[in-house]
């Protein structure tokens, strides 16, 4: 479990965490990504730009 | 092997590629292009030893460039900077598929309000505004009436990045609710869904329902000559249904058109799969790291 940057709340993750991953909180809905993996490490995710996509 | 993957963010399709490159023994070097400081004379640090380089940038901008520089140090790189170029572009993906006698939608473009006014009047209603750069089914716009056109065209002038003052106009195309995805290495076919959906856009990205797809002769000849057109790669090919085939209505022979028939409107360069897979029971994952497996033992 980790702390939630954006409300605070507690973010169960799973065991095949990568860093680049997004995970959303589950209380306030914000999209975290995962910074570092030992230990775990969130930080807000970038938002969306206009050129991401396939 | 050693693969660099070139990211930004691991979504779930890289997460299953990185899965199978390590369970088949493969060094993975996760590269975060935000990271990369690019020089002209040599690779970063994080390029050192890699036999083949994975671009999954989730933005164009940033993978069109990247490419361009793994060319630079002759570092192999799927997809090509040539192939990330055209697709990355509806201009430049429209223009290689018509180059290459491809049937796809009649498109037109204009740099003025006012001559694009008069493509969408020639064109007629409905016809589609699509954004030169853009991904997702992302600010695309069914055109209904004249009095849409010129709100969509006055936005895009006024509010855009001048890139939205590049009006790419494009005919509207009646197809039965649903339009094919096929996944395919340099033109094979790994495997195709078709995405359904009651809203005229039919991305997976938009919420709309997939569903595995048998492809015919007539679709799999296309995929192949859209994948060589774009430069090869690992593309996802976009069709739509025509319910007559385009290239008969392009012959003039006079012979009734065949039944069937597609067309395309598009290749992506930095497909994702992750639907594709569990819409059907192939192992696209494995395919495609068979098919890297093999592109660097022709490197080698």
């Amino acid at each position: 479990m980790v702390e939630c940057v954006e409300c605070g709340a507690e973010v169960s993750l799973h065991d095949s965490l990568e860093v680049g991953e997004i995970i959303d909180c589950t209380t306030c809905g914000a999209e975290l990504e995962v910074i570092d993996v030992e230990p775990p490490e969130l930080d807000k995710a970038p938002e969306l730009e206009e050129d991401w996509g396939e | 092997m050693k693969v660099g993957l070139l990211y930004s963010r691991i979504r779930k399709d890289e997460k299953l590629l990185l899965e199978e490159l390590r369970d088949r023994d493969h060094e993975v070097a996760k590269i975060d292009v935000r990271k990369q400081r690019f020089s002209i004379r040599e690779p970063p640090e994080a390029f050192e030893g890699v036999d083949i380089v994975l671009d999954r940038c989730l933005a164009t901008s940033r993978s069109r460039y990247a490419t361009q520089f793994c060319d630079a140090y002759d570092i192999p790189v799927v997809n090509s900077a040539e192939t990330a170029e055209i697709c990355a572009d509806k201009v430049k993906n429209s223009l290689a598929l018509e180059r290459a006698g491809i049937p796809t939608p009649n498109t037109e473009v204009a740099f003025t309000k006012e001559s694009a006014m008069e493509i969408i009047e020639s064109f007629g209603y409905p016809c589609v505004i699509k954004p030169v750069i853009g991904s997702w089914g992302r600010l695309m716009a069914k055109i209904d009436s004249k009095s849409a056109a010129e709100a969509v065209l006055e936005h895009k002038a006024t509010l855009g990045h001048y890139e939205h003052k590049v009006f790419y106009v494009q005919e509207f195309v009646d197809k039965p609710g649903r339009d094919i995805r096929v996944l395919a290495v340099d033109g094979e076919p790994v495997g195709a869904m078709v995405r359904s959906s009651e809203h005229w856009l039919t991305n997976a990205a938009k919420g709309a329902e997939t569903d595995a797809f048998e492809l015919d002769d007539e679709a799999r000849a296309l995929v192949k000559e859209a994948s060589d057109a774009v430069g090869g790669g690992l593309l996802g090919v976009d069709l739509m249904e025509t319910g007559v085939s385009q290239r008969d209505t392009r012959n003039t022979s006079g012979d009734a058109p065949e039944a069937g028939g597609y067309t395309v409107h598009e290749v992506n360069h930095t497909v994702e799969f992750k639907a594709l897979n569990d819409a059907t029971d192939i192992d696209v994952t494995g395919e495609v790291v068979d098919w890297l497996e093999s592109k660097v033992e022709v490197t080698a």
